[in-house]
């Protein structure tokens, strides 16, 4: 959607590594209406969808739960059969020739870990370099560079199952790197993450985003991801692509709003700033919606010139409350 | 964390290079040699994480092998009361005993986690197994192996070796070359029995019960002799579920004890074609199972 489409005509990669023309995902979900009768539903988890992304490109992929974000991934990883369509990484047919596939691509779910639970971190990466041959030399220095930037020095020992789940996401993404793949999913890397364990993982994605090789799609929930990682973002909603672009563009056609929660000395009538208004009062507390495009640091500057302010915060709009908005002309129908 | 980005002396600056070209996709004659070579590093794997815990190893061994010698005392106290047992003695169904056991707990011990493959696919893991460039069924087949499931095969072992010394056989080549045969078409049989269980699993998720009784329950079967069950019962062990391979048809022409059904002699000979047409539609239901969870993601 408004991006150039990379074509090579031959089949080929070209500059797309993740290619996926028109798929599809339907599910048959049954639902029993009698002792022996069933009756038969088909839910389309993804209804055609088309993307390209490029090498080294860094794409986050979000969208409300159940939309068909994981469906994708599981394409891509070749887990998934796609009902309909063509998907190709890296040149391969994912669902074809998985295990070939998964050589090349790394693979981190959020939800559960892909390292072997009762064993230390040390064994289960051990067991991924000769599952995955990898050269000892190249092993040994991504490992080091995993560990160093990740902390896991001191977890090295640690059987998985003792991990907290920040420790463990960190495992696992070390784990989904050390065969140097050039394609890299991560569905929902920060979940259930503390602030801590956040920001270490996004600095960690950052540095590998920056040495530009390694092509990554996100899924999350967390709009820092995106923000801080992705230059592109795409938004899946009931199966379709309903946006694909930059996010400040998302923001731009959800009309999505920030809003800054001011405290001011004592209780105000409703403030009337150029730029924002007021939704809420409470006390001395007033609540102050501006768009999400907009920077805050002038509304900011004029808040604390015209009145006595004590304390502020600025709430991020949620990607459900943007998409929500996006598409509530649509769901309404 | 900070000076991250910048390049530190000493070491190459190489961050997260592309993987290199990867090499077609090797032929079809060299994937069982892959497979096994994966299935080996995983069960080398576990062997090694078990054996950190020396005593807790020979511990859980020694209880595993006292667990099933207890077992073996049940056919022995039945021989406390009388001497034959459907016409067979203590000896010959110690031979049964032995034969059956070393046949399921050769199975266990190479496949033994095959039945918690429902639990993976209910919980989602199987999905981290999908992704890596090993198959599946070696993932889930080597997955927690243990060395100690050795316990049971050598109580088994114990048990054949008595039975020998005891037994009055008149041995030919033949039946030196039965033995082992049937030794290992048994372990087959009961390897394909355990893989249809697991293929099931991929779309019932809670088969695993249903597993355990024709697995254990055929080996419970089997380590008596066939004269003590139901026509019926040794019918459909025979036509049905081929557990009479695994040692009562063979096993007739070693004791030299009547054929259970009457069939011909070459029946005794035929547990290696048996356990081959049992594996392959193992295969098959495998191969079925596993498509049919990733056209549906369960």
């Amino acid at each position: 959607m408004g991006r150039t489409e990379v074509r090579d005509g031959t089949g080929g990669t070209g500059d797309a590594v993740i290619r996926l023309d028109g798929v599809c995902k339907v599910f048959d979900v049954y639902r029993r209406t009698g002792l022996l009768r069933r009756e038969r539903r088909e839910v389309r988890a993804v209804d055609g969808i088309s993307f390209e992304v490029a090498r080294g490109e860094t794409v986050g992929y979000i969208g409300p739960n159940g939309a068909g974000k994981s469906t994708t991934i599981k394409m891509l990883t070749g887990i998934l059969v796609p009902s309909g369509g063509s998907v190709r990484v890296a040149g391969i047919d994912p669902s074809r020739e998985r295990t070939r596939l998964a050589r090349r691509i790394g693979v981190v779910f959020g939800q559960r870990t892909t390292l072997w639970w009762d064993l230390p971190l040390r064994d289960s990466y051990d067991l991924v370099r000769r599952m995955y041959r990898v050269e000892p030399a190249r092993f040994r220095a991504n490992l080091d560079r995993c560990v160093d930037l990740l902390d896991l020095g001191p977890l090295l020992e640690v059987p998985v199952r003792q991990l907290s789940l920040g420790q463990r996401m960190r495992g696992d993404i070390a784990a989904a790197l050390l065969h140097d793949p050039e394609v890299l999913y991560l569905d929902e890397p920060t979940i259930g993450l503390d602030v801590i364990s956040k920001a270490k993982v996004r600095q960690f994605l950052a540095e590998v985003k920056a040495a530009g090789a390694t092509t990554v799609l996100l899924t999350t929930h967390d709009l820092t991801d995106i923000e801080q990682l992705c230059e592109r973002v795409m938004v899946i909603d009931h199966g379709r692509l309903v946006h694909d672009g930059d996010l400040a563009g998302l923001h731009a056609v959800g009309a999505s709003e920030r809003v800054l929660v001011v405290d001011f000395a004592r209780e105000l009538p409703a403030v009337d700033v150029p730029g924002a208004r007021t939704v809420r009062v409470e006390g001395p507390r007033q609540w102050l919606s501006f768009p999400a495009s907009a920077s805050a640091a002038p509304l900011v500057a004029e808040v604390a010139a015209r009145y006595p302010l004590v304390d502020l915060s600025v709430r991020e709009p949620a990607i459900e409350e943007v998409i929500a908005r996006l598409y509530g002309d649509r769901a309404s129908l | 964390m900070a000076d991250a980005g910048v390049p530190r002396a000493g070491r190459p600056v190489r961050p997260f290079p592309p993987g290199e070209p990867v090499p077609p996709e090797e032929p079809a004659w060299r994937r069982p040699a892959d497979g096994l070579r994966a299935y080996g590093l995983i069960v080398g794997m576990w062997t090694r994480s078990a054996l950190a815990y020396r005593l807790s190893f020979v511990m859980m061994t020694f209880g595993n092998g006292a667990l099933t010698a207890l077992d073996f005392a049940a056919v022995a106290i039945i021989f406390g009361h009388t001497t034959r047992l459907g016409g067979f003695s203590l000896a010959q169904t110690a031979f049964l005993y032995g034969t059956s056991g070393m046949a399921i707990g050769l199975a266990d011990l190479l496949l033994g986690s095959m039945d918690g493959l429902g639990q993976r696919v209910r919980d989602g893991t199987l999905d981290a197994m999908l992704v890596r460039p090993v198959p599946v069924f070696v993932q889930v087949a080597a997955d927690r192996f243990a060395l100690r499931r050795l316990g049971r095969v050598s109580q088994a072992a114990l048990v054949l070796a008595w039975s020998l010394s005891r037994l009055d056989v008149a041995w030919t080549p033949g039946t030196v070359l039965l033995l082992p045969v049937m030794l290992v078409s048994g372990a087959a049989i009961f390897s394909a029995v355990f893989t249809l269980g697991a293929a099931f699993q991929f779309r019932f998720g809670d088969a695993s019960e249903v597993q355990n009784s024709f697995t254990y329950g055929g080996n419970a079967l089997t380590q008596y002799p066939p004269t003590v069950f139901a026509k019926e019962l040794v019918r459909g062990a025979t036509f049905v579920v081929p557990l009479a391979f695994v040692n009562w048809l063979p096993a007739t022409l070693i004791l030299g004890t009547p054929q259970p059904l009457g069939l011909p002699r070459w029946v005794d000979w035929v547990s290696p074609l048996v356990a081959a047409a049992v594996c392959a539609a193992a295969a098959v239901a495998w191969q079925a199972g596993l498509r049919s969870y990733r056209s549906t993601g369960s």
